[in-house]
């Protein structure tokens, strides 16, 4: 089990009060706290090693280069990639998957073609799909959603067929807290010749991911997610499709030579490397993996498993609540979504505010899913591996105090 | 002073839960949708012109506590004066949410517009406050100018 008073120790921000009282971080789906070695590794390298990477021959550059290339080698470890050259970074998941749909599906797409998503994906990977399906004029379809808040595959040899040739789906869901299972769907893409891009932004936090297993073809997350710093994503591809692809921006670091007529490509990752890229919180990423490593999936699952449970227990009890998700820990992560009928998710928040409780409302960047529930936004509280009961108990107190702020809404 | 005394007054939450000139006006002369596209608040303003006063006005609001008592406020402010004298008081009530150095106090006719001064100390929930008073003055300046761009229809 997980010593959650000493990993509490190693998180500098949760040691305050806000609004007067104890800081309880409940928001880990939109960014998770850095532990202290992680701050540490990103102000090591600016106090001791500064220096441009890849083009310098002096001490301090070479000290960079590897310590940025390690972190490729321990981010292919981390998600089982073949080599290491699969491991693109870029600034977050939007840009990776940004990076498939301008270098991939532009040139690989015709008009008539099919892109296939879901009900539940996050803006970062609907919006790129639908410029993309403008320019194109290429048809996006979607998987929708059973009643319990699954996807419902009952009708997946419809969705996918010989028109579809970009799969993209999320691993989990950022608002429903559901982990798909997406095997049927990698599986059928695959007879069909489509690619599979999975959305691993959510996932990634709470299971490991192993490419092979997911049988994809491209795959994206955003370190922010997992204790580690922003401004550093990933987007894995197999070599052969990497290969295939042009670069998505140019200039310096992706190109191999430069005359003032021509220019040929660097190999990669490089080629899809442009500019000086975020060195210092590139490094502190492997920290950051070494970290989770360190506390290991199996038990992170275990706690936020037994957290989620105690969690829906206690909020289950709370009068008018109303779900947005399973009310169980099957095949599901500790990202809870609710509203309290009659209360707007603004004035909620901002009662559970008041109370030190940091969580998020709003429409979590899937405001199609939003309309599809008929809401205008969800509280949500996502639970990681420095929660503990105590936090869940306060929160649902700040609960019971809303009606009595604000009274109660007939529903007009 | 608590949130509940600043930011959720009485007069805030009595006009949240009954808000007043809510509904739609089916010969609107003007109407027009406004959103906040951060929090979801969505409200349609309808406008019924005789020559240019505000016979009548009613709002379709969905949304926060904030934004739904401010639209109500607006209607009750507004209802019965000229286009001009309304976007005055739109341009009084706008200088009060985001002017930081003056304070703006309106007097007995529209005191419940006193109530939502509070809000400023909460600067995310401004925007909400704003919507209905934006969507007035734009829908009036839509209507001087005849600007395509704006989603008014006249009906
Ligand atoms: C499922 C999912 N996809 C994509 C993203 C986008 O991540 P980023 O903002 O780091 O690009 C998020 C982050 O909220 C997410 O939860």
């Amino acid at each position: 089990m997980l010593d959650v008073k000493k990993i509490k120790a190693d998180f500098p921000i949760l040691n305050q009060n806000v609004n007067g009282k104890r800081l309880v971080y409940l928001d880990n789906a939109a960014t998770t706290q850095k532990p202290n070695c992680v701050i540490e590794a990103i102000s090591d390298y600016y106090k001791i090693y500064n220096a441009n990477i890849h083009r310098g021959i002096h001490t301090l550059s070479q000290k960079a280069t590897q310590a940025y290339e390690d972190t490729r080698v321990a981010t292919q470890n981390f998600i089982g990639a073949k080599a290491s050259q699969e491991i693109i970074f870029t600034r977050n998941t939007t840009e990776s998957i940004n990076l498939i749909a301008y270098s991939y599906a532009r040139f690989n797409l015709k008009p008539g073609d099919e892109i296939l998503l879901t009900h539940m994906e996050h803006h970062a990977n609907l919006v790129p799909w639908l410029e993309l399906s403008k320019e194109l004029g290429v048809k996006i379809k979607y998987i929708p959603l059973t009643a319990d808040f699954r996807l419902d595959l009952s009708n997946l040899n419809q969705l996918i067929t010989d028109k579809t040739k970009i799969v993209s789906v999320t691993l989990m869901s950022n608002v429903l807290g559901v982990i798909n299972d997406l095997t049927a769907i990698t599986e059928l893409a695959h007879k069909f010749k489509a690619i599979v891009h999975v959305d691993a932004a959510q996932a990634v936090a709470h299971m490991p991911i192993d490419v092979k297993k997911l049988n994809c073809d491209f795959l994206s997350f955003s370190f922010h997610k997992i204790l580690g710093p922003t401004g550093v994503g990933i987007l894995w591809g197999r070599e052969a499709l990497l290969d295939s692809m042009p670069p998505f921006l140019t200039g310096g670091n992706m190109i191999a030579s430069v005359y003032f007529d021509k220019v040929t490509f660097n190999e990669l990752p490089y080629k899809f490397e442009a500019g000086t890229p975020d060195i210092a919180n590139v490094i502190a990423a492997k920290t950051a993996i070494e970290y989770i490593n360190n506390i290991g999936y199996k038990d992170i699952a275990k706690h936020e498993s037994k957290l989620t449970a105690y969690a829906l227990e206690k909020l289950s009890g709370q009068e008018n609540i109303i779900f947005y998700g399973p009310v169980n820990t099957i095949n599901r992560g500790s990202v809870i979504s609710f509203n309290l009928k009659g209360l707007h998710p603004h004035d909620l928040g901002q009662v559970i505010n008041e109370e030190g409780v940091a969580i998020r409302a709003g429409h979590h960047c899937c405001q199609p899913l939003m309309r599809l529930l008929d809401i205008s936004g969800t509280i949500r509280a996502s639970l990681y591996i420095y929660n503990d009961e105590d936090d869940i108990d306060i929160l649902v107190k700040t609960l019971k105090n809303a009606y009595k702020v604000m009274g109660h809404v007939a529903s007009r | 002073m608590s949130l509940q005394d600043e930011l959720y007054k009485e007069t805030i939450l009595d006009h949240y839960h009954c808000p007043r000139n809510f509904g739609s006006i089916n010969s609107a002369s003007l109407k027009l949708e406004g959103l906040n596209p951060l929090c979801g608040d969505e409200l349609t303003l309808y406008l019924k012109l005789n020559n240019d006063i505000i016979e009548d006005i009613k709002v379709e609001a969905k949304g926060c506590s904030i934004s739904t008592a401010s639209s109500s406020m607006m209607t009750e402010a507004v209802k019965g004066l000229s286009l001009d004298k309304a976007i005055n008081i739109a341009s009084e009530f706008k200088q009060m949410m985001l002017n930081k150095n003056e304070i703006t106090v309106f007097d007995e006719t529209n005191d419940d517009l006193n109530a939502l001064a509070g809000v400023k100390k909460y600067p995310v929930r401004i925007k909400c406050a704003l919507l209905a008073w934006n969507t007035l003055l734009q829908c009036i300046e839509g209507n001087n100018t005849e600007n395509d761009n704006l989603k008014n229809s006249k009906e």
